[in-house]
């Protein structure tokens, strides 16, 4: 391999024969090394890699490894040559709960607090795409984030917010299209030119059917819709990230830092052959993918795996697809940490790791973080522990000169060598997804449900046994009962404004532009045309979510889940 | 570290069940799994199910223990509903117990309305696999 910076040799810092050299060397320390007493430890990584005890230039495929600089190709060390100099990573706490309204207010607090930019959790009804009046809604609404069940709800959640001035993140899949079109609508409410909407949406359904499980139609439909989402996004919305390849849900499932990696990568490049597929040009979408990993609590596979995602996507990018708009190369993320790594046992803990994963996330180059707080692992987060959770990223911004170095860990021979090894084995498992028929029909299959699941249980068996030590659970227990944490309490109250508001809005509206919006969507569903357009309009028309949903699952159906354990 | 209790006869049969609308399957998953590998036959039921649809598998599988697992904030209403169905069902004898991220003053509540012990981040698999044998060697025929 050959190094990005164009100049081989120019920079290397041993020659063959001191390479030689060295390998013998290394070879008599591991010698000595064997005899020494260790003490007793777990020395392999979260994801069970076992880890060698020191690295040396002789671990690296490429001997340069390190010599490439930030901004050039393949991105190995970031995307911009300037990195954190030139922009620092947008602080982006993911938060909803109750009504449009109680979330608009947690906005207004954190804007106020030197957040830069807005991420919203949607309840689980509105994750499925039902109204907050529906029956299978009962019990959920606003519970785990905040309701929204038609425009009207999205116009007040932004109350106040001119969204041509913030960027926003919605994690929201299955019916991604359909609350898009929500937030579109409602910036055209506010008189805001669409063109100038800054922000994501997840809308990443494979890793869905493989991980986080927030489907409604079958797999080739959903693809359909989300390529109709990169054609329609490109030329109305140019600012805008129509999809989120998440390696996060994959990664809290149960899945390794390197499956993680693998999985989520081959989920993008079947996203590229789609969206091809359909006849367009790789470099009209490719830029306005983005990624979103999970951070856990193994620092260096961690770094090592957002280096080696960068690396894998700008070479697959350029080589296999022909991009040459060197937008589509460059691999921009978000990072979130992990939440399954927190503790409801002394969750005050919980701080210290996410400070740890936070670190981890800004050394490998990302773009967007969000850091958990402390009692997520109880409950929603109360203010107090969200500040925490930014004050965390403020400290690492501002006070500890992590951000004044693009990728301070670049040459470090253990990192080159744990991107390299990470990069061999996320092409291992491409072939092995390759095999399975590809992602859809690995998916069919369950495949990376099962690998998946078999990556949890091992994770608990080393825990249960006491292999893998979890301070608080099964190392450093206390004796005494954890003082109970002050929570945040989501009653009943969402789900009787909900079902007024709803109630008030089916009253009020114009029903035969209702029902004239949503027949042309199943038409275009039926005829196989771009749906977003007649979806744009049945949001404006003030059709619910749940009716939305409804009238394309009459042209595709349900997905059914294939169940085992 | 299973407690020693006088054996069945028959295996304890347990319905896993996944409630509501929220699609973390892990625990669920690796629990479905610890208990199989402990000697119980285990039904699991996929995401997405009703009280309706669990209370109906419980009883067509004639389980002897319904675990539900929720992450989704809805327990106060989904273990009561199910619990409910059981009973309406004339089956008051089947444990319904669970986990997921219940706060313990809810967990406590629950436990007043006729659910079992349930189980939060973190509790070792063998806590759980133990606590359906002793209720099982109290409860189920020998």
């Amino acid at each position: 391999m050959t190094p990005g910076n164009g100049k081989p040799g120019t920079m290397s810092p041993a020659t063959t024969a001191e390479l030689e050299a060295l390998r013998r060397e290394v070879a008599a320390w591991r010698a000595a090394y064997g005899k020494l007493p260790l003490r007793e430890g777990n020395f392999t990584s979260i994801s069970g890699r076992s880890v060698e005890p020191v690295y040396t230039p002789v671990d690296l495929v490429d001997t340069l490894g390190g010599t490439e600089l930030p901004g050039n190709f393949p991105f190995t060390r970031g995307v911009h040559p300037t990195m954190y100099r030139g922009k620092l990573w947008t602080m982006r706490q993911f938060a909803g709960f109750g009504t449009a309204h109680d979330t608009n207010a947690r906005y207004k607090f954190l804007l106020e607090r030197g957040q830069t930019g807005l991420s919203v959790a949607f309840d689980f009804p509105t994750l499925m795409g039902y109204d907050s009046d529906h029956p299978r809604s009962e019990g959920e609404v606003g519970k785990c984030g905040v309701a929204i069940s038609s425009l009207a709800d999205m116009e007040t959640l932004f109350d106040g917010i001119p969204l041509d001035q913030v960027s926003t993140s919605m994690t929201i899949n299955g019916p991604a299209a359909m609350l898009w079109c929500f937030y579109v609508a409602a910036a055209e409410k506010q008189g805001v030119d669409i063109r100038q909407l800054q922000g994501t949406v997840q809308n990443d359904m494979l890793k869905e059917y493989q991980a986080q499980h927030a489907w409604i139609y079958p797999v080739e439909d959903a693809l359909k819709i989300i390529v109709d989402m990169f054609e329609w996004g490109s030329t109305h919305t140019p600012k805008w990230n129509t999809i989120s390849i998440s390696g996060y849900h994959i990664r809290e499932a149960g899945a390794t830092a390197t499956q993680e990696l693998a999985f989520t990568l081959a989920n993008g490049f079947s996203y590229i052959e789609h969206g091809v597929a359909r006849g367009l040009p790789v470099d009209s979408f490719a830029p306005r993918l983005s990624f979103f990993w999970d951070v856990h609590n193994d620092f260096f596979e961690e770094i090592a795996k957002m280096r080696a995602a960068r690396r894998i996507w700008a070479r697959r990018l350029k080589e296999k697809y022909g991009a040459t708009d060197e937008r589509s190369w460059k691999m921009r993320f978000h990072c979130q940490t992990a939440g399954v790594s927190l503790t409801a046992q002394q969750p005050m803990n919980n701080v210290v790791r996410v400070a740890y994963q936070a670190l981890a996330a800004v050394l490998g180059g990302t773009q967007s973080l969000h850091t958990n707080a402390l009692d997520e692992t109880l409950a929603l987060p109360t203010e107090e522990s969200v500040r925490v959770a930014l004050r965390t990223q403020q400290i690492l911004a501002y006070e500890t000169g992590v951000p004044n170095v693009a990728d301070p860990l670049g040459g470090s021979w253990y990192v080159e060598a744990l991107t390299d090894t990470m990069e061999r084995e996320a092409e291992g498992l491409f072939a092995e997804i390759d095999a399975h028929g590809g992602v859809v029909a690995a998916i069919e299959k369950g495949w990376f449900q099962r690998q998946i699941a078999s990556s949890a249980s091992r994770f608990q068996d080393e825990m249960d046994s006491g292999t893998r030590a979890v301070v608080g659970v099964n190392a450093f227990v206390e004796e005494e009962p954890d003082r109970p944490l002050e929570i945040l309490k989501i009653g009943e109250e969402a789900d009787r404004t909900q079902r007024e508001r709803l109630g008030r809005l089916r009253n009020e509206r114009n029903q035969a532009a209702v029902e004239r919006a949503l027949d042309e969507l199943g038409r275009a569903g039926r005829e196989g045309r771009n749906v977003i357009p007649a979806m744009l309009d049945c949001a404006r028309s003030y059709c619910t979510l749940y009716e939305i949903r409804y009238a394309l699952e009459k042209v595709y159906g349900a997905y059914r889940e294939p169940v085992f354990f | 570290m299973t407690t020693q209790t006088k054996p069945l006869s028959r295996p304890i049969r347990v319905l896993v069940a996944k409630p509501g609308l929220d699609g973390h399957d892990r625990g669920a998953k690796v629990v479905a799994a610890a208990l199989r590998d402990a000697g119980m036959e285990v039904i699991y039921t996929g995401l997405h199910q009703t009280p309706e649809m669990i209370a109906t598998a419980a009883i067509q599988e004639d389980v002897d223990v319904v675990g539900l697992s929720i992450l989704s904030g809805a327990h106060m209403t989904l273990f009561p509903r199910v619990r409910k169905l059981l009973d309406e069902a004339g089956r008051q004898d089947l444990l319904v117990t669970g986990g997921g991220i219940i706060p313990a003053e809810d967990a406590e509540a629950l436990r007043g309305q006729g659910i079992g012990k349930l189980f939060g981040p973190g509790t070792p698999l063998a806590d759980l696999i133990d606590y359906i044998n002793q209720w099982a060697a109290e409860h189920l025929e020998q």
